[in-house]
């Protein structure tokens, strides 16, 4: 569909990408775009009048889900919150680095939150009420957090980009949060997961994370309070620099 | 009696797809292949240059620990072996790359002393200011090395 002649348009373009495909290609659309007209309306609005098979990924418009993050112009942005006007020329939308793509611009997420410890306590108080009665199960994929999990971090982080082991920013960040105030959670286990080769001490502190991220976790800045009490733990234990043997014998 | 709930593939023949792309790897988007990835600076922020430059010039060290090395088996050749290499090393373009190796030396230290203290868990959150405020101090300290070696005395 031709965007209504006079209506001021905008070129958008968008990675298309489908599993089978040899490699991903790019596709440009002439987009009608209003003064707070945000890439993820643009990316509907294609979806709508241009290109029903268009993958993406979102659910509640307001930065609050964590589902829409892409890169625009090659940086990590939420689409719902990101406005075309703050960009000029050819607006290029990719899906987030670091993680395997499944359709044009919706990342698997899987490999995201598999790379987090497996402590997951429930944290709200108000979860503790009779009246908040919780499904069975929920307690396993509850976090305490004011991260929206949605990849940004792991995506800009330079690290991440040649090494996929690397567990990446939000997972430390959790559990360096889950150290405040660990509930229940066995500290000693966070702190021995956090310990690993690939883990804290992986980070080369190029704060990325912290730039990218929408909801003011600062990952990188929480690494670093990590490590810090990574080190007194050590002390604690009687151990002041990495014991690489013990790390080879939890691989 | 609970019904028994179908396979998610027979639900849904797309979630093997997904099951299959993510057992296959896929394709996963990266904004430049490999290494290449570390150096690309568009639209990062200083804690990014500070890790490209870092990486560049520890890079940079190295190759010159094993130039220097060379260079000092010279000394296995008798003296006339070292003072014509002595000749060589005074000859401007010498020069310009020692203020090159004191840049290195200068950033890599500098940066790494930074990183060592936020990596500690200290002033985390001043980490840009404390970059730029080494890199004037590094910058000042080459400008001087600068003029010393190519003034002479």
């Amino acid at each position: 569909m031709t965007p209504t002649e006079g209506t001021p348009t905008r070129t958008v373009r968008v990675h298309r990408y489908d599993r089978g495909d040899d490699a991903p290609h790019m596709e440009l659309h002439e987009v009608p775009v209003g003064p707070t007209t945000t890439v993820l309306e643009a990316l509907r609005w294609i979806q709508l009048h241009e290109d029903p098979t268009l993958g993406l990924r979102h659910s509640c418009f307001h930065a609050s889900c964590g589902t829409c993050g892409v890169r625009v112009n090659g940086k990590e942005r939420l689409a719902c919150v990101t406005s075309l006007s703050e960009f000029s020329g050819t607006v290029t939308v990719d899906p987030i680095a670091n993680l395997p793509v499944l359709h044009d611009v919706v990342v698997d997420m899987a490999p995201f939150f598999e790379r987090y410890p497996t402590a997951h306590p429930i944290v709200r108080e108000s979860e503790f009420l009779p009246e908040s009665a919780t499904p069975d199960g929920i307690a396993e994929h509850d976090r305490y957090e004011d991260c929206i999990e949605c990849g940004l971090c792991l995506s800009a982080c330079p690290v991440a980009a040649t090494d996929d082991t690397y567990v990446g920013p939000a997972a430390l960040a959790y559990a360096q949060r889950l150290l405040e105030e660990p509930r229940g959670a066995d500290r000693d286990a966070i702190l021995d997961w956090a310990d690993q080769d690939n883990a804290a001490w992986r980070c080369h502190a190029a704060f990325e994370c912290t730039e990218a991220c929408p909801s003011g976790v600062q990952p990188a800045q929480r690494i670093m309070a990590l490590r810090k009490q990574l080190r007194r733990h050590r002390r604690d234990q009687g151990r002041d620099v990495p014991d690489r043997q013990s790390s080879e014998e939890k691989v | 009696m609970s019904e028994q709930r179908a396979p998610a593939s027979e639900r849904d023949p797309g979630v093997e797809e997904i099951l299959r792309a993510r057992r296959d790897g896929g394709h996963v988007a990266r904004k430049l292949p490999g290494p290449v990835a570390w150096f690309d600076l568009r639209n990062r922020s200083t804690g990014h240059l500070a890790f490209s430059l870092n990486r560049i010039t520890g890079l940079g060290l190295v190759f010159y620990l094993y130039l220097h090395l060379g260079v000092l088996t010279l000394l296995l050749g008798g003296e006339d072996s070292w003072n014509g290499f002595l000749e060589v090393a005074t000859l401007p373009v010498f020069l310009g790359l020692d203020v090159l190796l004191v840049f290195g030396l200068l950033v890599h230290g500098l940066n790494s002393t930074r990183l060592a203290l936020i990596g500690s868990g200290y002033v985390p959150n001043h980490q840009k200011a404390m970059f730029w405020s080494l890199m004037a101090f590094g910058a000042i300290v080459l400008v001087y090395t600068a003029l010393h070696v190519f003034g002479g005395e």
